[in-house]
């Protein structure tokens, strides 16, 4: 089991037992971000649908760290572009994604560019070196994204404010006047986190920030990521890196298929009695430090989904009230779920 | 065996990313490469499998010390050793069907006839299923390609595998299913592997042992030494 850092907000107070903890938010203070029955569709030329998300639902409080787990192409990526309103132009959403009172879906880019993205929810992206601009230096990077999002002017005054963002983020100050190029992969996360940060953003989204970064580095920057989350901050981040998510998650949500199929406290679902949607186990079941079996077969298409779950062709559980979709009750999906935990399991 | 002598390789001979790297994989074995990314250890991956020539030292495949690489190898030594790549992306061509892409190393090599029942037993042993063997690339998920890409790797039926972060983009199931069709078609050929990555359970749990960088390219001062033998 991973250590977790030592700045975990749920260690700051006793936890509440993880039964029921499932589906409350952990805070009264309302939600950072509220997704309501959000669903993505893509038209393909053909008339072909591609039901990408469909009718996700969950809170983000303050506070708080929800990692939205699943595998390439299970719709993750889709989730947090609609939410930045970066979806191309043959996407059709439904439902609601509530930041305070502004609906991310219905905002419009306008709104979303001027408003939202950088101020109200900062992104953190999956490639680093690939979102910094290659030909400027960190330094100005800083510098310009300081004076676009705060009231700092002044050249003086710019320098000192990019240097306090650089700090925050442990980017080393003798290293702002380099090029993108020139930083490893560590610092280059670094200095994204840092431009992220800089609008004191409530909600950080982070879009698999971990990819193909080395073991150590990704405890590293789950650590560091960790540690900006406080009372006022809530992170959302998106990964199919299990290890990742143990690491930093307070909540867990798996995504199959374009739905969410299972939402649970992260040490009910890392611990024990571990998940209890029979694609969740399957998943954590094939890591190399639990038995690394994979789950039989391939996820079904986007744009030929079963009526019934769409996890069956592959559940050893499956019956014929499969063929029926499960309704998300308590904190699965599904019509066989595994055992709830029972009181002996909590006490252990 | 497959034998790495003090190869040295790199794109600028004044400052190669791998320095006096010696390693040995006997038949049948699975080792594991661990180093931290950008340590040289994918240009050491792509000299095993006779895709980059070093600038000093030798590959040496079951005795025969290896003298050409790329397109120039002898056909035998280059259909000796299978690789697969991190980024699937990047190593498929995009324009062919994935039955295609697995097929044309059957077609390059004059195996035309062989090309439906091998095809058909590859797309079993990596789990695509025949809907999916029809589409291009872009019509399928990272985790389907690189299975096609594994596919295409073992066509040729190679005595060594070299697996370069084969899974650092994938899923826990997608990377045991991928590993596990490795291991099945070991158990099958007998085939040896040199599996490079950075994370340590995985290699440990797949590879029979596993060996850090550090102590396959030990720091020394790069002195013109000949090593006899
Ligand atoms: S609903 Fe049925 S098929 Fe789907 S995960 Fe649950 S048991 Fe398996």
């Amino acid at each position: 089991m991973t250590e977790r850092p030592p700045a975990r907000a749920a260690e700051a107070a006793p936890e509440p037992p993880a039964a029921s903890a499932v589906d409350a938010a952990p805070a009264e203070r309302p939600p950072v971000l509220s997704v309501r029955g959000l669903s993505v569709r893509f038209l393909l030329p053909g008339g072909r649908r591609i039901a990408a998300v469909t009718d996700a639902r969950f809170d983000v409080a303050p506070g708080e760290c929800l990692v939205l787990i699943g595998e390439s192409g299970c719709g993750k990526s889709v989730l947090a572009s609609a939410l930045l309103g970066l979806l191309p132009a043959n996407a059709q959403t439904s439902g609601g994604a509530l930041l305070g009172e502004l609906d991310l879906l219905t905002a419009g880019e306008p709104t979303l560019a001027r408003t939202v993205r950088g101020r109200r929810v900062g992104l953190i992206p999956q490639s680093p070196a690939a979102h910094l601009t290659p030909v400027r230096t960190i330094r100005s990077q800083m510098e310009e994204t300081v004076a676009q999002l705060t009231g700092v002017r002044g050249r003086a005054a710019l320098r000192s404010a990019a240097e306090r963002a650089a700090a925050r983020a442990g980017f080393p100050r003798d290293h702002l006047d380099r090029h993108p190029h020139e930083l490893s992969g560590g610092l280059a996360q670094r200095a994204a986190t840092a431009l992220a940060l800089i609008g004191d953003a409530p909600l950080l989204l982070a879009d698999e920030p971990t990819t193909g970064l080395d073991r150590d580095l990704v405890d590293h920057t789950v650590d560091e990521l960790r540690r900006h989350i406080d009372a006022d901050r809530a992170l959302l981040m998106i990964t199919h890196d299990l290890a990742a998510a143990e690491r930093i998650a307070d909540r867990v949500a798996v995504m199959y298929a374009g739905r969410i199929v299972e939402l649970t406290g992260a040490d009910t679902f890392f611990g024990s009695p571990g998940p209890r949607h029979p694609y969740s186990r399957g998943l954590l079941e094939a890591l190399p430090d639990r038995s690394f079996t994979p789950i039989p077969g391939l996820p079904p298409e986007l744009g030929g989904l079963p009526d019934g779950c769409a996890f069956a062709a592959r559940c050893d559980r499956a019956t014929d009230a499969c063929t029926a979709l499960p309704p998300f009750t308590g904190p699965v999906a599904c019509h066989h779920p595994l055992p709830a935990p029972t009181p002996e399991d909590l006490r252990a | 065996m497959l034998e790495l002598r003090d190869v040295t390789a790199g794109y600028d001979r004044r400052a190669p990313v791998v320095r006096n790297a010696t390693l040995t994989v006997a038949p049948g074995e699975a080792v594991g490469l661990l180093g931290p990314s950008g340590c040289g250890k994918s240009t050491l991956a792509r000299v095993t499998a006779l895709l980059h020539r070093p600038d000093s030292g030798h590959v040496v495949l079951d005795g025969a010390p290896v003298h050409r690489y790329r397109h120039r190898a002898p056909r035998a030594q280059r259909t000796a050793v299978g690789v697969v790549f991190q980024q699937p992306r990047l190593s498929a061509d995009p324009r062919l069907r994935l039955t295609d892409l697995i097929a044309e190393p059957l077609r390059a090599t004059g195996r035309r006839s062989s090309v439906p029942e091998r095809v058909a037993e590859l797309a079993g042993t990596v789990g695509l299923t025949p809907d999916l063997l029809t589409r291009r690339p872009h019509e399928v998920s990272d985790g389907q390609l690189q299975r096609a890409c594994l596919a295409r790797a073992l066509v040729l039926r190679p005595r060594w595998l070299v697996c370069d972060e084969m899974t650092a983009m994938l899923d826990a199931s997608t990377t045991a299913a991928l590993v596990r069709a490795v291991e099945d078609y070991r158990t099958a050929t007998g085939a040896g592997l040199l599996a490079v990555g950075h994370d340590r359970l995985l290699l440990n749990r797949w590879c029979d042992r596993t060996v850090h960088w550090d102590t396959v390219t030990p720091k020394r001062a790069p002195m013109p030494v000949r090593t006899p033998g």
